[in-house]
Order: C-alpha cells, then structure tokens, then sequence
C-alpha cells in the first residue's frame, strides 16, 4: 500500500464525518449540522493545500495513491488530480460547505440528510480523482443513491417520481457504460495476464489495437452514460423533474457538480481512450450541444416556474461545455472546463437564490412574483450579479467560458466544415441567453410589489455568506481568468494529443 | 479419508437427528433451545467446512462425492442461509404459535441434503440430495398449518417438486441406459468419445435432467410455483428456499452440466441460453407488477436463477468463481431483505404488500438502511456485493461471445431497479407514521446487521483477499 496522499484524506473525510454522523442521536440536531458543516469546510481547506501543492507544468496526475486492492482482476485504487480535474475538484469542494450552509433550514430527518450529502461529497470527489476504471464507476453510481434518496425525502410535491426517473434514466446509461468496460477489461487481459483497468495503459497499449468499429461501439456505450448525465439532447428529460423537485441543496449539486461528471468523463475516457471515433463522432457530438444550447434557451424562456428556468437553462450552457470540447482543441477544451467551473458558479448560485426565495414566499411561480426589488433590494442585487453571470456579460465569468468556447469551435479542425455554421448558431444561444435571463429579472424584481411580499426579510448573514464565495470568484474569473487556465494548460494539451494529432493526418 | 467430503452432511445430520431425539423429551414450553442447538450445529457445519477449505481437492466414496473449491463456497453460503433461517425463525415461529421443535430438525435436514449436492459427483447422489432437500422442505413449507396459504404452498411444491424428481430420475435412468455411467466425470469421458447408437437417449436424459434442475432453480419456464410458494410459506423458509435451495440447485447443475455434460456444450448451450433469457425477461418483468413484497421477491429469485444460468455459459475461468461468488452475494442479500421483512411483519397477519412497509424506515431508520442495501445489491449498484458478483458473471458471459446475452442480463438489470426501488421508496419516502411496531426482536437486529454489513463489504473483501483465486 503506497504512502497515504491527500486525495485519500479528502475521501475518507466526508465518509468519516457521515459514520460519526450516522452515531449521534438524532435529537442533536445542531451538533449535526455543525459536524456536516465542519467536515465539508474541511475538505475544502485540504483542497486548498492540493492548489497550492499543485505542479501547473505537470501534466500527468499529482498526488497519487495508488494501491491495487484485487490483485486477482487487476483493479487498482488510483487516485490523482491533474490540470483536467483540479477545478472541478475544487468547485466540489466549494460547494458542498455552501449547498451544507443552505441546508441549515431542513428540519427532517436532519442526521439521515446531512449523512447522505456527505456520502455523496465522498462520492463526487472520487469520481472527479479516480484514475481507474472499475474504481471510477463505483464512485459513479455510488453518487446516484444519495442523490436520488434526497430527491425522494426531501423533495417537492412530486419527489419520488423525479427521484425514481433519475434513477433509473441514470442507471441505464451507466450499465452500457458498466459493459464497455468490461469489455476492455477482458481484451487487457492476454496483454496482462490478470487485466487491468487503468486508462492510461489502456490509451497507451490497448486502443491503438482496437478497430474502428470496436472504437466507436466503445465510445457509443460510455458516451450514452456521459451524455445522459450532461445531459444531452435529447437525453435531457430526466433533469427538469430532478432539479425541480429536489432540496435546493440537491438542486446546487446535482446542477453545479453531478452535470460536470457527464462533460468531465467525455474528456477524461472517451477522447482518450477511443481518439479514432471521436475525431469521426466529434460533429455529431456538436450538433447535439448546439441543439441543447437552443433548444435550452427557448425552453427556459417559456418557464413560469422559477426553478424549471433554471433547469433548462442548464440543458442550454452544458450544450456550451459540450460544443467545447467536440472541438477538440486546447482552446476549445480549456473554455469548456473553465465554462464548468463558470455554471457550477452561476447555476449553483441561482438554484441557491432560487431557494432563497422559495423560504420566503413558498412560491417559484414569476405570475405570483414581481417588484420584489422593492421588499428585497440585496437579494435583488445578487441575483443580477448572479443573473448576468449565467446570462455571459463581459466582465463577469461566463463571458469568458462562452466567449472562449466559440472561439475555440470556430477555429476547430474537428468540426470543419460546419464549425463556423454551428459557431455562428451557438453564439445565437447566447442572445436567447440574454433574453431568458433578462426576463427572469424583470418578472421576479421588476414591476409593482404584490401587497402579501411587502414584509419580506431581506438576506440574513448565513445567506450572505453563502453567496459571498460565489459572487467573488464570478468576479475574479471574470476579470482574470489567466490563473484558472494556467493550471490546466499542461493537462489539456497532454490529453488532446491523441485526439488532436492524427486528425491533420485523416483529413 | 473417503469419507471427509461428506463431513459438513454428516454433522448436519447427526446434528438433525440429535436434536430430534430431544424434541422427545423436551418440556412442553419454548424452543429456543432447540434453535440455539439448531445454530450450534450449523456453526460446527461451518467449522467443518473451513477445516476442509484447506484440503484441496479430495475425492471420496468410489467417486461419487468431491470436495473441491466450487463445493467449499457452496456448502459456505448454504449454511450461511441455514444460519440466518434459523435466526429469524425463533421469535416468528413463537408470535404465530407455530412454535414446534421439529422445524429446526427439517431446517437442518433439509441444509444436510443441500450439502450433499454441494459434493454430489455422481448422478445417484445428485438425485439423492436433490430427494434430501425437497422432503423436508415441503413440511417447512407448511409449518404455518393452519393457514390455507401456508397448506397450498406445501402441496403445490410437492406435487410440482415429485414431477420434477420423476424428471430428474428418469433422465437419470436413459442416460445409464444409453452409456451405463452414473458418475460425472465418466460421462464427460464418454461423452468425449461418444457411442452413436447411445447418444441420442444421452440427449434426452440430459433434457430431462435440465427440466428438473430447471424446476429447482426457479428458471422458466419451469417457475410457475414459486410465487405461491414463496408467498404461502412462512417467511424464514421462504428465504431458506430462495436462498440455499437456489444454492444446491445451482450446484447441481453447475455439477451435471459443467462436469458431466461438460464436452457437449454445444448441444446444451443453445436452450440454456433460452431459458436464461426467458427466465431474466419473465422474472424481472412479471416482477414489476407486484405489490407483495413475498411475491416480488419469489419473482425476483426467478430473475437471478436466469442471471445464473448465464453464469454457466460465461467463459469458466471467471464463471465459475462468479457463481459461487454470486451465489453467496444473493444469498446474503435475499436473507437479509427477509430479515427485514420478518423484523417488520405484524406479528398477527402476513400483510407483506409493499403498503404494510409505508414510512418504517421513519421508526427504524436502521431497518430501512439495510433494506436499502439489500435492494441495492440485488440490482448490482457499487459497491455492494451484487455489484462485482454481476460483473463477474457478464464478464464471463461476454468472454465466451454471448453478448446478446449480457445485453438482456443488463437491460433487465435496468428493469430490475424500478421494482427493487419500490421497496426503498415505500419505506423512506412513503407516508405512515414513525414507529407502530415495538421493534425487531434482537435476533433479528443481529441477521439483519450481520447480512447488511457482509453485503456493503463482502465483494471488496473477497477481491482484497484474492478474488478470482480463491
């Protein structure tokens, strides 16, 4: 067993705290919540040592642990973090202190909820650092239970419903993706003798032998997976009824973290591990994202419901994070991870604001809302900071990841010859991106103050502080985002070098 | 050392008829003596079969038993479901007096027969066993006399169970009549080299014998009594059935088909797959549509009898240890979830439909975690057990090239999460008030713990300690 690295200690924090959790009477309800609280802000501050240890020029994995558990199969316990991962690590570790910190309003069944969203912290995290296929997909469907349990206690009116559907619309993508790797698994092993599971031997050793065919039956089967947790048009149905019936806290992950495990596998698995078929399927993968964006925008724009605007319009900016990195090149890809940080910002925040809201006035819908600028003018403000974010006004974060990823995919020889056709329709979605969130604004903020809202309580401190974090790094991306793209530069041009190189050589 | 095969067999039935003999002259009163006797035994059963788990392969009595690794992990689970039968039985058995101490005499006997097949080489012994097993299963099946439940679920699998042991025995007799074997590995010699004028009674014999372990197993279409039974017996045998009556059949197959028609695959392989599918379509789909929990799980016994069946036509370098690892994963998962279900029955009526389990786990969050488990583990989520026991079984499948065949093992897999959850959602998400009941009994706390925490552990301990190699 190698040396214990801080990627392990980040793991077993969560899954600690949940045990001890999990032995308190459930009567003490603060001590829960605190302890919930503590150990999350914990991981976050173990995530911060991991940025400052962290090697930019590196591009393979840092911090490794590698242990192989069932020497018999050859499935190892491999962890790691490179430039790919690194953010996305820390979004997680953000988050969770802040989706914890809003859930200090749940009164059911406190010590199962705050045990569950440890749990699903534990498993978040490990499918970001699991550098081993088995293990990566034990960590993958390790993060469906929770999240479907808090869907289905804690949700709204029609929480089993959303949460069964999330299951199980979850579930039969992973189990092609569960058959893929099996399947390479047992093509590894003549190579190896016992098999194996890791990527790295198997982009290295076992892809250059697979046949075109095999390659893009492969990539079809982990693709559907990823696709569905994006999710992709027209794999997205699950998502309105999860984030619209879940806690809010649920709403904040499942938008700010579970969605980025869909993009983050396309560009750690599929583009790696099946280069041949992504250069061929990369267009149609673009087409699809295009499709999302529009397609998201106009469905958010018809949304009465607050949360359903949200929701769809996440369809809309992962079809941003998607166009990029069918690009396939660093530009593209680098925009497209920044853009996941920049949603995980933006949509989390509004889901929290969202939640915000719906404690107050125990309604979502904008024909009941309206002129609340007047009763609540921080939470007014904050929400078009927020607002404007999500939209992509320059200045702020989104503008960078958006603006970035169309410049990435005009420029992409991946997409030739409808990049800039598909360039010029994506950046069409950013107009509908204004006109979603314009009106959002004006039906919650705008207009005259309905007389029941009049005695609102504007953000008290807890929620301030929630907010705070996500309001300065939108700031901060979007002023300087040079750091954030220095960090996995190294990475990224390392991962797309077997997509990105024979593709002068195809065409 | 002819004899030490048969070991765990012998201590079983000694044990049995021990305890028999105190029955008779036992005070009138409770039987927890005899269920602390009955799991004293099964424990020394247990002690037995570790000691032999370091002998290797041992061949005894002319051949006709064999212990080897498959029989080791066989014997194991059985009697880790005889164990926890026993357990649940004590205080289910007083609540409903049916409190009598011969059920703990048929549990073991019918566990000692269970064993024999786990080392049965020999086609008189397989029929000897699967004989063994069955009658006293079909008292336990209606220990819960008077009611008429109970008393059809008693006759219907004896009379189902009689016509497949005439199955079994006749084909039995064609195929000694066409090759005058009965032992194993002799017929996969014959076989090897076989007589043309003989072969085609070896053929039926062999179909004859597939329908019988087909009957046993619960595979389709040979199914048709398992919901009837499993839902009239009372509810620690019910789990017994679906659990260690699976393991033996399984064994027994795993025996006939894999050693003694081992050389004929090709012939037998094509219906085994039928009835794999079949069995995986009708078993997960019919259980969709139940809303007893007995019923959904008599269904859901049927679906892993079909995942099994593939297990048998999977490469048999992973098969086989995917089996017997699947086999003690089930086996942990189906005790457990009837753990549960004994734990929260009305101890006055057998309302088991999925209404009766409304909101528990708001009284008994513990109960309702492990519940949680058990369901996710009989859908094969990481990282429980049922997980790597799946995975290894459609490894193997796909190994040996049947790929449709793990495409229907997965999509029924998706199927299966949607009745599995139902329980889940019914006892967390479902209404009803917190805690109505006073609470299982201790000693089912300590099955439902013992099977939760082997089910969330099992498959990453038994990798750790060598996985495949063991």
């Amino acid at each position: 067993m190698a040396d214990f690295s801080i990627l392990t200690w980040m793991l077993l924090l969560p899954l600690g705290g949940a045990l001890l959790i999990l032995g308190l009477p459930r009567d003490r309800v603060g001590a829960i919540r605190w302890i919930a609280l503590g150990t999350s802000v914990g991981v976050l501050a173990l995530a911060l040592g991991l940025l400052l240890g962290f090697d930019p020029a590196q591009p393979g994995p840092q911090f490794v642990h590698h242990w192989n558990w069932a020497p018999s199969i050859g499935a190892a316990y491999r962890v790691g973090v490179d430039g790919i991962s690194l953010w996305l690590v820390l979004l997680t570790a953000l988050i969770f202190p802040l989706a914890l910190a809003a859930s200090w309003t749940i009164e059911d069944r406190v010590k199962e909820y705050m045990a569950l969203m440890l749990l699903l912290e534990t498993g978040v995290l490990g499918v970001f650092l699991a550098l081993d296929l088995l293990l990566f997909y034990i960590f993958w469907e390790f993060t469906l239970v929770p999240m479907t349990l808090l869907i289905g206690i804690w949700g709204g009116p029609r929480r089993v419903y959303a949460a069964v559907k999330f299951f199980l619309y979850t579930m039969a993508g992973s189990v092609f993706m569960l058959v893929a790797i099996v399947a390479l698994w047992l093509l590894s092993r003549p190579l190896t003798g016992t098999g194996t599971f890791d990527p790295a031997w198997m982009a290295a050793h076992l892809s250059p032998l697979l046949s075109q065919e095999a390659q893009r039956w492969l990539f079809l089967a982990f693709g559907l997976a990823f696709a569905i947790k994006v999710p992709m048009w027209p794999l997205h149905s699950w998502l309105p009824d999860a984030h619209v019936e879940a806690p809010t806290a649920g709403s904040v992950i499942l938008a700010a973290l579970l969605l980025k495990m869909g993009a983050y596998g396309f560009l750690r698995f599929n583009f790696s591990l099946f280069p041949t078929a992504a250069q061929e399927l990369a267009l149609p993968l673009a087409i699809l994202a295009v499709v999302a964006i529009l397609y998201g925008a106009l469905a958010s724009y018809a949304q009465d419901d607050f949360k359903r605007l949200v929701a769809f319009s996440s369809v809309s900016h992962m079809g941003f994070v998607m166009l990029g990195l069918s690009a396939m090149n660093p530009l593209g890809v680098q925009a497209a991870l920044l853009q996941m940080v920049n949603h995980g910002l933006s949509t989390g925040g509004l889901f929290l604001l969202v939640g915000m809201l719906y404690e107050r006035t125990h309604t979502r819908d904008f024909r009941e809302l309206g002129g609340l600028w007047k009763a609540l003018p921080v939470y007014g403000g904050i929400l078009i900071v927020v607002g404007l974010s999500s939209m992509g006004l320059p200045g702020l974060n989104g503008f960078v990841g958006e603006f970035l990823v169309l410049l990435g995919a005009f420029g992409s020889a991946a997409l030739r010859p409808a990049a800039h056709g598909l360039t010029a329709l994506a950046a069409f979605g950013v107009v509908l991106a204004a006109v979603y969130i314009l009106t959002m604004i004006l039906r919650v903020l705008h207009g005259p103050l309905p007389e029941r809202w009049r005695g609102l309580p504007d953000l008290n401190g807890r929620e301030l502080a929630i907010m705070a974090p996500l309001l300065v790094l939108i700031l901060l991306i979007g002023l300087y985002p040079l750091p954030f793209f220095a960090a996995m530069q190294a990475s990224v041009q390392y991962g797309l070098a077997a997509v990105a190189q024979p593709i002068w050589a195809l065409r | 050392m002819v004899w030490m095969p048969l070991l765990p067999t012998l201590i079983l039935t000694a044990g049995a008829l021990g305890l028999l003999l105190a029955e008779a002259f036992r005070r009138p009163g409770s039987t927890t003596g005899m269920a602390w006797g009955a799991l004293g035994i099964t424990a020394l059963g247990m002690g037995a079969t570790s000691a032999l788990a370091t002998w290797g392969t041992i061949e005894g009595i002319y051949s006709m038993v064999l212990w080897d690794r498959s029989a080791f992990w066989l014997s194991l689970t059985i009697l880790v479901g005889a164990g926890i039968a026993i357990l649940l039985s004590r205080h289910y058995l007083a609540d409903r007096g049916i409190e009598r101490g011969e059920y703990y005499v048929f549990l073991l006997l019918a566990a000692a027969g269970m064993l024999l097949m786990a080392v049965a080489a020999d086609l008189l012994i397989v029929f000897l066993a699967l004989e063994w097993l069955s009658f006293p299963l079909y008292v336990l099946a209606g220990f819960a006399r008077p009611r008429v439940e109970s008393e059809e679920a008693a006759l219907k699998y004896f009379l189902l169970g009689a016509f497949a042991s005439a199955f079994l025995v006749f084909g039995i007799a064609l195929i000694f009549a066409g090759t005058g074997l009965t032992n194993l590995n002799d017929l996969a010699a014959w076989l090897r080299r076989p007589d043309p004028d003989a072969q085609p009674l070896v053929w039926v014999g062999g179909a004859l014998l597939l329908v019988a372990l087909g009957f046993k197993v619960a595979a389709v279409p040979f199914h048709l009594w398992t919901p009837d039974v499993y839902e009239g017996a009372p509810t620690p045998v019910t789990g017994f059935m679906a659990a260690a009556t699976k393991t033996a059949a399984v064994a027994a197959l795993i025996r006939v088909f894999l050693i003694g028609m081992g050389p004929a695959l090709a012939l037998w392989s094509g219906p085994v797959a039928l009835m794999a599918v079949a069995t995986m379509i009708v078993g997960n789909g019919v259980a969709l549509l139940q809303s007893n929990f007995k019923r959904m799980m008599a269904y859901s016994s049927i679906a892993h009898a079909g995942y099994l069946l593939m297990g048998l036509l999977g490469d048999p370098a992973l098969a086989v240890p995917g089996v017997m690892f699947y086999l003690l994963a089930y086996t942990l998962a189906t005790m457990g979830a009837f753990a549960v279900a004994v734990g929260m029955a009305d101890p006055h009526g057998e309302d088991q439909s999925f209404r009766a389990y409304a909101g528990v786990a708001r009284g008994s969050p513990g109960m309702g975690t492990a519940m949680a488990i058990f369901m996710l583990s009989l859908i094969g989520v990481p990282p429980t057990a049922g997980f790597f026991a799946k995975l290894l079984l459609f490894a193997a499948a796909w190994q040996a090239g049947w790929v449709a065949l793990v495409m229907v093992g997965i999509i029924t897999t998706v199927i299966s999460a949607y009745f599995y959850l139902r329980v889940v959602v019914a006892m967390w998400m479902g209404p009803g008030e917190a805690a109505r009941l006073p609470g299982p009994y201790p000693w089912v706390r300590f099955s439902v713990a013992l099977t939760g925490v082997g089910t969330l552990l099992l498959g990453v301990l038994w990798l750790m300690l060598g996985g495949l190699s063991l």
